[in-house]
């Protein structure tokens, strides 16, 4: 089974349930054969617009393009859009063969056809064994396959995934994940998947949006999001990040000046792109923060500042320090090793920031 | 970010569609007929709003002892059935023994038998010279005259009416976490005080529920105080005048405003009560109630309480069943001799009335459930305007006694024909049938909003991404998901339009068109007709029995069909 590849466009939708605006001006592309997240946190409107692309959703305003044609307006059934619902709503009334058989008899395939696609999807989610049994009778994973079967089953044009792994518990999630990569690739689908982890995100998708209070934040690859955040909360939501609010004073040839308040003035190397002066928030990884013994020689390319160890939490490969400088908190990670001691909270440290991976965000 | 969402089905028209035939029926069967009942209690002669017929109706003793009397036997029989159900409930949903079996049997005993039937044949064994009294007279010497005026009335509706509560009751304590049991026995709470801390008021807006309906229901029962020749009560005063005096005197009216505010307030009483305690505490993953053994003692006494209920419960069935065979039965503890000739009178003169009482509840079942489904539908699925409304219309239903419903029609369908015909509709049987089906559609309304309320949206929304139109997802997905609900609300329908008596007693005009409920009634007149009414009350029973066997069965190949369908 090898479908065709078909592109998604979003242009400027937007859906206000009465006064409440769900999605605003959303605009979004995605690739033809592209496993595709969308990622945000509860209440982004993440789901409502993969219930929007459903057609379970309708949008006031913009055009929702599929292939070029735009399917506003077509109701669900005739949108041959395939979706995963979160708690895969399978029908209890029917057997797994009957659940995946469902959408081709509603299409009116001929017996022979019936039995033969549905046999060969069984086999490909590995349910062969299992196609007269009742939905109840299955595990999640199972139960989880079986909502995949149906809907590639009917060769759908895209494939939605609400939530697929929030209802498994952690082991099989990582083991679903890959099952649900390789199902993706063998078959080429388009694949777009609505999720709250950042992580899972990260590990399955090609590339990702990031909602917030319904605004598209940013659109990229896992490590373009990590690495070159857009604003405050793309870097605090895709990973973890420190952000130092403060403002620009001065652009004074390869250097500028960041005042910080509370913390000081810092001089850091001046961007490619050097940002404006004024208001900003510099925004750097726990990771790309070493801490290290107030008197300790130290590396000058860094950047240092003094403090006072808060917090540390021990997490096998490393370990998190909350340290207070001045008067504001900043996270540090520090890779851990047999016999490297840790830090007590109350004890004077100096965190040196690596300047090159300190981002300027203006939002 | 699972906003509520826009849900399919709002577009096109075949919700306003439905939303218009639902609310005309509506209108024009239940609206229009009570609305001019209650216009009627307060017009005078010339057209001028009055209130000088409730004056009059409170004026005359007889109106003000029947109101007292009526409010004082559903009042005692609201307690008496809670005496009967709260153990018996608490009996099923705390322990595990196998008496809980019976009590599911008990709790559909007494409604498969119309109370006023029941009535006849508990004359016969607690009577006055009744089996008991006679064995009780011999024996020790004394009488208890249980069957006796209002007293006797409370007695025969309690035995009938308390299966309300014990069913109500059941469901609400099925619902409980059994972690609320469990923290307030890690809390230090134990026993008795269990019960009435926790237990009990985690149950109560299911005792309430069915409470409130049993006080509607006795309060406007009409049946019963007729049989037992109890008159000094609303309902029978009430038709009594109307049969009597003619559909024109405001004193009926007046009855039937009084009966209708009075339900409305108890049912009103009650919601009012339960407002925002929705205690369905039972959580996803959650267990129910810990049951647990019973010690010796404790069984003893369950299964004392259980037989003895049990015995009064399935008197009125074995007095009716030996009434049925009786040559002669009176001054005597059992039959003196036993014949077959009432079922041959039966058969040879009321065949019609066994087939008039199908097609009447069939038809009305029927008509319930589609309502129901369509209304539940709109409600749940759709985002209509005034949809809520169909809810409140057909609910309302509940709180307008037969004989109110059946004194409107007679009065709105005065003179109306049926449509290309010279037939006059409050002539034909059209009437009795809508009657049962709008009385008895809160039920089915009730049991498919729960069946729809069960299966989850996204069941249906699969459905249409998979390409499936709306009609073929009600029809594959919905419809076969809610079959049980539906068919609980089909059976429930049935069974309770088969017993009703007060309507029908008001609008079976002729002989021919009337159901068994009004033959049983008609025989039971006369003493000579006792015996072919109680082999007619038998029948009864056995059509109600065999209905809901019959449609249960129905439904299970429907459901069956369904599957087979898509194994293709």
């Amino acid at each position: 089974m090898h479908l065709n590849k078909v592109s998604l466009e979003a242009r400027h939708i937007s859906l206000s349930y009465g006064s409440t605006e769900v999605l605003r001006d959303v605009n979004l592309k995605i690739e033809p054969g592209e496993f595709f997240a969308l990622l945000g946190p509860s209440g982004s409107g993440k789901s409502t617009l993969l219930r929007l692309i459903a057609g379970f959703n309708q949008h006031q305003r913009g055009e929702l393009l599929v292939d070029g044609q735009d399917i506003t307006g077509t109701p669900p059934h005739a949108r041959n859009v395939g979706m995963v619902f979160q708690n895969y709503a399978l029908w209890p009334h029917m057997t797994v063969w009957d659940n995946v058989a469902f959408g081709l008899v509603e299409r009116r395939e001929t017996k022979d056809a019936i039995r033969r696609k549905v046999s060969a999807v069984l086999e490909l989610v590995g349910l062969a064994a299992y196609a007269q049994r009742r939905p109840g009778q299955l595990s999640g994973g199972q139960q989880q396959r079986v909502a995949l079967a149906r809907t590639v089953v009917i060769e759908p044009k895209l494939l939605l995934l609400d939530e697929p792994l929030s209802n498994l518990d952690k082991q099989l999630r990582v083991q679903m994940r890959e099952e649900l990569k390789n199902l993706q690739r063998k078959l080429g689908l388009t694949t777009i998947f609505v999720t709250h982890d950042q992580e899972e995100a990260m590990t399955t998708a090609d590339r990702m949006a990031v909602l917030d209070k319904g605004i598209l934040q940013q659109v990229g690859s896992a490590a373009g999001l990590y690495d070159f955040p857009v604003n405050r909360f793309v870097a605090g939501f895709v990973g973890t990040a420190n952000l130092l609010e403060g403002e620009v004073t001065a652009v004074d040839g390869e250097m500028l000046t960041f005042r910080a308040p509370g913390v000081g003035d810092l001089t850091l190397p001046r961007p490619e792109v050097p940002p404006a002066l004024g208001a900003m928030a510099l925004a750097f990884r726990p990771h790309q923060v070493s801490i290290r013994v107030c008197d300790e020689q130290v590396d000058a390319s860094r950047l240092w500042l003094s403090g006072r160890v808060e917090s540390a939490e021990f997490l096998g490969e490393f370990s998190r320090y909350r340290v207070r400088v001045g008067e504001v908190a900043m996270v540090s990670d520090q890779p851990h090793y047999a016999g490297l001691a840790m830090f007590a909270p109350g004890a004077e440290v100096r965190l040196g920031i690596e300047p090159t991976q300190v981002r300027f965000l203006d939002r | 970010m699972q906003a509520a969402a826009l849900r399919p089905g709002t577009a096109g028209p075949g919700p306003w569609i439905a939303f218009g035939l639902i609310l005309a029926f509506l209108l024009l069967f239940l609206i229009l007929p009570v609305g001019t009942v209650i216009y009627t209690a307060f017009v005078n002669e010339v057209g001028g709003l009055t209130l000088g017929h409730f004056a009059n109706f409170f004026g005359q003793g007889v109106f003000r002892e029947s109101f007292f009397n009526s409010l004082w036997v559903a009042l005692a029989t609201t307690f008496f059935a809670s005496v009967i159900a709260v153990p018996l409930a608490y009996l099923t949903v705390r322990f595990e023994f196998r008496g809980a079996l019976l009590i599911q049997t008990l709790g559909v005993l007494p409604l498969i038998m119309p109370p006023f039937v029941g009535a006849v044949a508990l004359q016969l064994i607690f009577g006055r010279s009744g089996s008991v009294n006679l064995l009780l007279d011999d024996w020790l010497g004394f009488t208890i005259p249980i069957m006796d005026g209002l007293v006797g009335v409370t007695f025969v509706e309690s035995i009938h009416y308390f299966p309300f509560i014990l069913l109500n009751l059941v469901a609400a304590m099925r619902n409980i976490d059994g972690a609320m049991e469990e923290s307030a026995l890690n809390l230090g709470a134990r026993g008795w005080r269990l019960f009435r801390r926790v237990i009990f008021p985690l149950a109560m807006p299911g005792y309430l529920a069915g409470a409130a309906l049993v006080f509607v229901k006795v309060f406007d029962d009409l049946g019963t105080p007729l049989v037992m020749g109890v008159t000094n009560m609303l309902a029978p005063q009430a038709y009594l005048r109307i049969t009597s005096v003619g559909v024109d005197d405001p004193l009926g009216y007046v009855i039937s405003v009084i009966m209708i505010a009075f339900s409305i307030l108890a049912l009103w009483l009650a919601a009012r009560v339960m407002k925002g305690k929705d205690y369905a505490t039972l959580q996803k993953g959650g267990s129910a109630l810990q049951k647990r053994r019973l010690t010796a003692w404790e069984s003893a006494l369950a299964y004392g309480w259980i037989v003895l209920i049990l015995l009064v419960t399935l008197a009125p069935h074995i007095g009716i069943l030996l009434m049925s065979f009786a040559k002669v039965w009176s001054f005597s503890v059992l039959p003196d001799a036993y014949t077959l000739e009432h079922y041959v009178t039966v058969f040879a003169d009321a065949n019609h009335m066994i087939g008039n009482t199908l097609l009447y509840c069939l038809l009305a079942a029927g008509l319930d459930v589609v309502i129901g489904t369509a209304i539940a539908y709109l409600i749940l699925r759709t985002q209509l305007p005034a949809r809520r409304w169909l809810d409140y219309l057909a609910s309302a239903a509940l709180a307008i006694p037969g004989l109110v419903l059946a004194i409107g029609y007679l009065r709105l369908f005065k003179g109306v024909q049926l449509p290309f015909t010279e037939t006059p509709l409050v002539g034909t049987w059209v009437l009795i049938m809508l009657a049962y089906a709008v009385r008895r559609l809160p039920y089915a309304l009730r049991s498919c909003m729960a069946a729809l309320q069960q299966v989850h949206v996204s069941l249906e929304e699969a459905a249409q991404s998979l390409g499936a139109t709306r009609l073929s997802t009600i029809r594959r997905v919905m419809v076969p998901l809610m079959a049980g609900g539906i068919l609980a609300g089909f059976v429930t329908s049935f069974i309770t339009a088969a017993v009703e008596l007060s309507a029908t007693l008001l609008l079976a005009s002729t002989e021919s068109q009337a159901p068994m409920s009004y033959g049983i009634y008609l025989y039971m007149q006369s003493i000579s007709g006792r015996g072919p009414g109680a082999a007619l009350g038998v029948l009864a029973v056995v059509v109600v029995g065999l209905g809901t066997y019959l449609s249960h069965r129905f439904v299970e190949r429907s459901r069956a069909t369904v599957q087979a369908k898509q194994e293709g």
